[in-house]
């Protein structure tokens, strides 16, 4: 699949130049924005979605199309549904209304966005990518757009406007990096998120993220791999345990009245290095002695219907609490995960909620009562693990982590969709010696995005996510040449999947592992023996290892 | 022509107040469906981990906090950066360069509170008596006592702040681009307005007196002295006429969006209270038996629980998890 593909053998003849990719020029085009035709150039854009996964949804339009084709076989009347789906979104959501209203073209936002900085492509400004719907926003709904035309910033919408807003609301991660700078808090990731649900009422969408969709609506992971498959991969991380551990640990499926339903992204279980994460969290879980239960039905947290519609976000979400209704549980524990957290932070209680079938969390470990989960009844892994060492409840050998010198990412959601900044470094802070921050214009509140996130990831869209991981990989390069930083810690499954091939384009030598993970290493377990290898059976190095 | 400037002004400002109010009432009247502020920093979670009470407020009085900073100091805008560039044939990573870019915030900050400064000055023309802030303002304003009359220090900060934006919008390439035609009646809007001001009081030294006598008329509803009809005076009621009529329909309504915004005006609290949208729309949910009755077969082989198992004949009443 292509978000899990490091695909070298295949990629390798297409890959191009780095130094060709770095040169940027970011001279803006002679001729006005309104009037450039968008190319799509191979490379820099997604594949459609196949037809059987638009039709399983129920989805507008099904076909089998490509954006590259001249004709996008268009339903007749696609302009009146598209301006119909305007209509009724700018009176269900302030936020689109306002950010149509309200920007100035200041330009704070323009060198903001990394996708602007990897391409110097003024549309990929986010002032421009909101433009290009402002544009027909004026002309088809305002009275000074219609008396006035291009002289109030107004234009039609024609085939050519509709190919440009799928080429460039493909260009946009919905990092929100943008919202931070905006003196209106105009947030780019609302008009893109609004901008792909026009999209899909007239059948434009893409394969990587529909195919999840469906799957993950199906089947339970996005990769539609089936119940027992499922079960076959938590056995093996079992068995990795016991082998490395010399514990056996049971790892429930489905199973009722246990106390907390476990969530993470599917790609926990079927990727990697995502798996040594899942390894972490089943150690943590069995140390601390948590009653828990996996789920095959609602087997995954991310939600790439986020990245469609605010309908597929629902209903794939939905599931998660209809299960944690069947088994019983009290509460939610979810994994580590990007995209699955600004879901849960800010939808999930207002879409699919009340969840007053649930208890608040507490975590039976140290008492503490979540109260900032009080509602929703879902607590980040980050946080529970958090707590749990603040109250020294986990012994922890920071030297098995010593061939690791870490930094760590900030993934866009759980940085400025939620506010988790600390509970990581936390976390990092107490299992390596070595851990070192990248430049305070990159992290935190102002972190890059690895430039593949909201179904970018793809290995057609190479060249694109290069270029939107750039600014990321210079942060990073600035760490290792400072400080040799060889590992970025991170808490977001489409950072795993797509920086590693990211830093080995821009900055080779330098691996990816989630925060998990690195607790996995360090966390001496009651009754263990004593380690000689990391999770990923790499032999230990540190004081803490048997051949120190 | 004092008619004509009369119905002028009134026409403008019904079309001021009138178009705001509508504008701001559109907003109002669109549901926020979802708690989405941007968390520029650390959430409220475990009691060891300090929140930032303002920029990722959980409370309405750490979002009153953050409001103030975006409506009077300009927080985000503070922010800005501009990327450094590297010079051509190094490394292909170079170290990423972020300057610090405080002349937007400056000059932004400089327009706003000079154009604030000198609405509150002009309160002195509409409103009897004149309320004492206009005084101070004035004499604050006035301070440095320089000239005849004297001149009022942000007669000269607007229109320097306003031309630094002019010029910044068409001097740099990329702003040049993406800038549109209504950005350029904005500013050249307000130039006008504060140009032609200029003029009244400091060439034509026009006879505020009179003109008070006329505007305390037309605030009253009932225009009746005459202001004395020189040129510049009429040109800047002219412009401030024109000004205050676009306003709400153009991108200058933000003085009253900004205050709207959801990434900036809503609590970082949503899982701890939970967030109504008045519309949620129902969706269809692959249900648990659905997805059970397409696995059942497969859940059995590979002894996974499940609800209701197919070799046994079950009534509706049986719920129990059956092992294969």
């Amino acid at each position: 699949m292509p978000c899990e593909s490091k695909g070298p053998g295949a990629m390798a003849q297409q890959k191009p130049d780095p130094t060709q990719l770095a040169a940027v020029d970011y001279t803006p085009p002679r001729r006005g924005w309104r009037d450039l035709p968008v190319e799509f150039r191979k490379g820099t854009y997604n594949y459609a979605a196949p037809r059987r996964h638009v039709e399983y949804l129920g989805l507008p339009n099904p076909r089998d199309w490509q954006p590259h084709d001249a004709d996008w076989q268009l339903p007749a009347n696609w302009k009146q549904i598209i301006l119909d789906g305007m209509k009724d979104r700018l009176d269900r959501y302030r936020s689109f209304r306002l950010f149509m209203d309200n920007c100035v073209r200041c330009g704070a936002c323009a060198d903001k966005c990394h996708f602007y900085l990897g391409s110097g492509d003024p549309k990929n400004t986010p002032v421009l990518r909101a433009e290009l719907i402002r544009s027909v926003y004026r002309r088809y709904f305002t009275t000074a757009g219609r008396l006035f035309g291009p002289l109030a910033g107004a234009r039609d919408l024609t085939e050519d406007v509709l190919k440009e807003w799928f080429y460039y609301f493909h260009q946009c991660t919905e990092c929100r990096r943008c919202s931070v700078f905006c003196p209106y808090g105009i947030d780019t990731a609302e008009i893109t998120m609004i901008g792909r649900e026009l999209l899909n009422l007239v059948g434009c969408n893409i394969q990587w993220i529909i195919e999840p969709v469906s799957n993950c609506d199906r089947v339970g992971n996005h990769l539609g791999i089936q119940p027992h498959g499922f079960k076959d991969s938590l056995e093996f991380a079992a068995d990795e345990l016991e082998e490395l551990t010399g514990i056996r640990i049971e790892i429930p499926i489905n199973r009722k009245g246990a106390e907390v339903l476990l969530v993470v992204p599917s790609a926990d279980y079927f990727g990697s290095p995502h798996y040594f994460t899942l390894l972490g969290y089943l150690m943590v879980l069995h140390e601390a002695g948590i009653d828990y239960t996996f789920s095959a039905y609602a087997s995954e947290g991310g939600n790439f219907g986020l990245f469609a519609s605010h309908e597929l976000m629902k209903r794939l979400n939905g599931k998660i609490y209809a299960e944690a209704r069947r088994l019983g549980v009290k509460w939610i524990l979810g994994g580590e995960c990007g995209h699955m957290w600004r879901v849960v932070h800010q939808y999930m209680d207002t879409m699919n909620g009340p969840a007053d079938f649930l208890e608040v969390p507490v975590s039976p470990v140290t008492g503490t009562r979540f109260d900032n989960a009080a509602s929703t009844k879902m607590v980040h892994v980050c946080e529970f693990t958090a707590d749990l060492i603040a109250h020294g409840k986990l012994t922890l050998d920071r030297s098995r982590n010593d061939r690791w010198n870490v930094t760590f990412h900030d993934s866009c959601n759980p940085a400025r969709a939620m506010g988790l900044y600390e509970e990581p470094r936390l976390i990092l802070r107490s299992v390596l010696n070595q851990f070192h921050e990248m430049p305070e214009d990159t992290i935190r509140e102002r972190t890059l995005c690895c430039g593949s996130g909201a179904g970018l990831g793809t290995d057609e869209n190479f060249e694109m996510r290069m270029r939107g991981g750039h600014p990321r990989a210079m942060a990073v390069n600035y760490v290792r040449k400072r400080h040799g930083t060889n590992c970025v810690a991170c808490i977001c499954a489409v950072d795993k999947a797509t920086l590693p091939p990211l830093l080995e384009y821009w900055v080779p030598g330098v691996d990816v592992a989630g925060v998990h993970e690195l607790v996995g290493n360090a966390l001496v377990m009651k009754g263990e023996r004593p380690r000689t290898t990391d999770l990923r059976g790499e032999p230990l190095c540190g004081a803490g290892g048997s051949h120190a | 022509m004092s008619l004509v400037l009369a119905l002028a002004l009134y026409a403008a400002a019904a079309s001021f107040i009138g178009g705001t109010a509508w504008r701001v009432w559109t907003w109002a009247a669109t549901p926020e469906p979802f708690q989405i502020p941007t968390t520029s920093a650390q959430q409220r979670s475990l009691s060891g981990i300090a929140p930032s009470r303002v920029e990722s407020p959980s409370t309405t009085l750490g979002v009153i906090g953050r409001m103030f900073l975006e409506g009077f100091l300009f927080r985000s805008l503070f922010r800005n950066t501009a990327p450094g560039r590297t010079p051509a044939g190094a490394d292909v990573c170079p170290d990423p360069i972020f300057l610090e870019r405080k002349a937007l915030w400056l000059g932004a900050m400089a327009f706003h509170w000079s154009l604030l400064v000198i609405v509150v000055r002009h309160l002195r023309l509409f409103v009897e008596p004149v309320p004492r802030i206009a005084g101070v303002l004035a004499s604050v304003d006035g301070f440095f006592q320089i000239g005849s009359p004297t001149w009022y220090a942000t007669d000269a900060t607007v229109v320097v702040a306003l031309g630094y934006l002019l010029l910044r919008r068409l001097r740099d390439p990329l702003l040049r681009y993406i800038s549109l035609p209504a950005d350029y009646l904005a500013v050249g809007t307000l130039l006008a307005v504060a140009g032609t001001g200029i003029a009244v009081r400091y060439i034509a030294r026009t006879d505020l007196v009179a003109v008070r006598h006329f505007t305390l008329s037309l605030a009253a509803l009932a225009p009746s002295a005459a202001p004395p009809l020189d040129t510049w005076l009429v040109l800047h009621l002219l412009s401030v006429s024109f000004l205050l009529a676009i306003l709400p329909f153009t991108k200058m309504i933000h003085a009253a969006g900004m205050w709207l915004s959801p990434t900036r005006n809503q609590r970082n609290d949503s899982r701890r209270r939970r967030h109504v949208n008045p519309w949620n729309a129902p969706a269809p949910i692959h249900s648990y038996e659905e997805w059970e009755d397409e696995f059942r077969d497969k859940l059995l082989a590979a002894g996974m629980p499940v609800e209701r198992n197919a070799l046994r004949v079950e009534g509706p009443g049986s719920d129990g998890a059956a092992e294969a």
